[in-house]
């Protein structure tokens, strides 16, 4: 048994080479490599990260503090909202509400074929599921209110611009999740239909539709959810919903109406909230 | 269920084992469901395309289009590789700076906002009053929390690490209390036993339950942030997208590919870490 006192053999990175392992021999002989702490070397990055983002920004604690009590006042008149202003807010609540449904259901549909090219499991031709997936990730990385603000140029302002830009928002999320979901399902009945003389779209119809069904619904309630309330300030650039609203309360001070609007929001995306999560559970 | 004792009464009634076309003849049909939300679908979508009209392009909508189709395939190379501060590797050097601030200072914030919410540790009533606070925290979008802070401390990038260490406190208090709920207390038990002192309690007990998820919390917000940093700048607080939003509407389409593409390559890289790292957290590398 020469292998009795060897140390137990752990991965070396390069952190390992340069401190080396503490070596603690054990009562009966036995010796293990304990590895150094990763603490020091964390920390220090995290100081150097926070000492270069504190230059960068100029951000000063000191200021927030003496500013606080101004914010605290403002959130109070916030807290106290004007109930006068309800009926202006319906309108445009309503505006917000539609955008997210029409754009999600837009982007949810376009969002299916996309997602079942890019899912390895169905479609073996590997360039066309990177490309796909590249054009996903890089749909992904525009911020909504960029996308809002580009379609309200195109588009005039309005609804319209905002629905396309819920649309290609939802077709990049959806996509995303539901091919990392179809990746998970049972090929089995597939190939058995196959064994049995199905040709593949009656295969694809038959065996995995019915699984694909229930996780694509779920995605896109959970993305309606989002959406409810991204849409709610792409106003602000133009693109129409709350955010206008919101936008010309700030602008005029009047903090109890933005209250209103806010607390409407609220009740909104909780209640809708709520809702999805019930038929969410209903469908796992 | 019901569906079982059929076929076995017409396996009775004909007196043998059915084939697999004759199950699949007699497969449950959920038509009806189907249609039940084909129909909800359809109904929504009427009632919201009634309000949304396509009005048609503005006059300048095509030669927009085609601008940023232009800019995106033909960026402003001396911007996308300049090193002075309003060149893209310093606004996105701050905008990242803007997101690491708001996401420490948020994380730091959640840490007594998720104890006081959790219903293992605080009685019920303080709980639920914490949970509908960070529930309001959540609802209000992080443009308006900008624009408010915007009010009391001036625009700029300090603006912008304040609206998100705010904004942050709603999601990353939400996740941490999901995990300090799923504490396991048989360790404290067992700790207890031994003769800890409360202090070594917390430090081999519960500290090292908390940290993994602690920080893969943080790096997922911090993941969330830097994309809601590009677009804070918009109303003024700092980062890529004052600049992007100022060559949009000014139509210098070449500046403006430099920075989607700045943006692109920033989200798509911070995303890959993100994603590798807290993979590497979840099973314990």
């Amino acid at each position: 048994m020469e292998n009795e006192n060897s140390p137990v053999i752990i991965k070396e990175t390069l952190y390992d080479k340069i401190f080396k392992p503490q070596r603690i021999t054990l009562a009966n002989g036995h010796s293990v490599l304990r590895r150094r702490s990763r603490a020091p070397l964390i920390i220090i990055l995290l100081a150097a990260a926070i000492y270069l983002s504190l230059i960068m920004t100029g951000f000063d604690i000191g200021t927030v503090i003496n500013k606080f009590s101004k914010m605290l006042d403002l959130l109070k008149k916030i807290l106290q909202p004007d109930w006068s202003f309800f009926p202006k807010v319906i309108s445009p609540l309503f505006d917000t509400i539609k955008m997210s449904i029409l754009g999600t259901v837009i982007g949810c549909a376009l969002a299916l074929p996309i997602a079942i090219l890019s899912s390895s499991n169905i479609n073996h031709g590997v360039v066309i599921v990177s490309i796909c997936r590249f054009i996903l990730a890089l749909i992904r990385t525009l911020p909504t209110l960029i996308i809002a603000l580009v379609c309200a140029l195109i588009f005039s302002l309005g609804t319209f611009s905002g629905t396309v830009a819920i649309a290609i928002f939802t077709f990049g999320i959806v996509a995303k999740m539901l091919f990392e979901s179809i990746e998970t399902i049972d090929m089995g009945p597939f190939e058995a239909m196959e064994a049995l003389g199905a040709n593949k779209f009656q295969a694809f119809w038959s065996a995995c539709v019915p699984q694909i069904l229930p996780v694509y619904l779920s995605h896109s309630l959970y993305c309606f959810e989002m959406n409810v309330r991204a849409s709610a300030i792409l106003g602000y650039v133009g693109a129409g919903g709350l955010g206008i609203t919101i936008n010309e309360r700030i602008g005029w001070r009047d903090y109890n109406s933005l209250g209103m609007v806010l607390l409407s929001l609220f009740v909104v995306v909780v209640a809708i909230d709520f809702f999805s999560e019930y038929l969410r559970k209903k469908l796992s | 269920m019901e569906k079982k004792n059929i076929i076995e009464e017409i396996e009775q009634t004909l007196d043998k084992k059915l084939t697999v076309a004759e199950m699949y003849a007699n497969r449950p049909r959920k038509w009806v469901l189907y249609l039940a939300i084909v129909l909800l679908i359809v109904v929504m979508v009427g009632w919201s395309a009634s309000d949304i009209k396509f009005t048609g392009l503005t006059v300048t909508g095509t030669e927009v289009a085609k601008g940023v189709l232009h800019g995106v395939f033909s960026p402003d190379k001396a911007l996308l590789f300049g090193t002075s501060d309003t060149d893209v590797p310093y606004l996105l050097l701050q905008t990242i700076a803007i997101a690491v601030l708001g996401t420490l200072i948020g994380a730091v914030l959640a840490i007594p906002f998720a104890f006081l919410a959790s219903f293992n540790i605080m009685p019920k009533p303080v709980a639920y009053a914490v949970r509908v606070l960070i529930l309001m925290i959540r609802t209000i979008p992080s443009i308006v929390w900008a624009l408010m802070w915007i009010r009391v401390t001036g625009p700029g990038a300090a603006c912008g690490v304040i609206t998100q260490s705010i904004c942050s406190i709603g999601m990353i208090s939400k996740m941490y209390i999901t995990a300090i709920e799923d504490l396991d207390t048989h360790i404290l038990e067992s700790l207890d036993a031994m003769g800890c002192t409360p202090f070594q309690k917390i430090r081999y007990g519960v500290i090292p339950q908390l940290t993994a998820s602690f920080i893969s919390t943080t790096i997922y917000r911090f993941d969330i942030n830097l994309k809601d940093a590009t677009t804070l700048g918009i109303v003024g607080a700092g980062g890529i997208g004052a600049s992007l939003v100022q060559c949009l509407n000014s139509r210098r389409w070449a500046m403006v590919g430099a920075f989607v593409w700045g943006l692109m390559v920033l989200v798509l890289i911070i995303e890959l870490i993100s994603t590798r790292i807290r993979r590497k957290l979840a099973h314990g590398a």
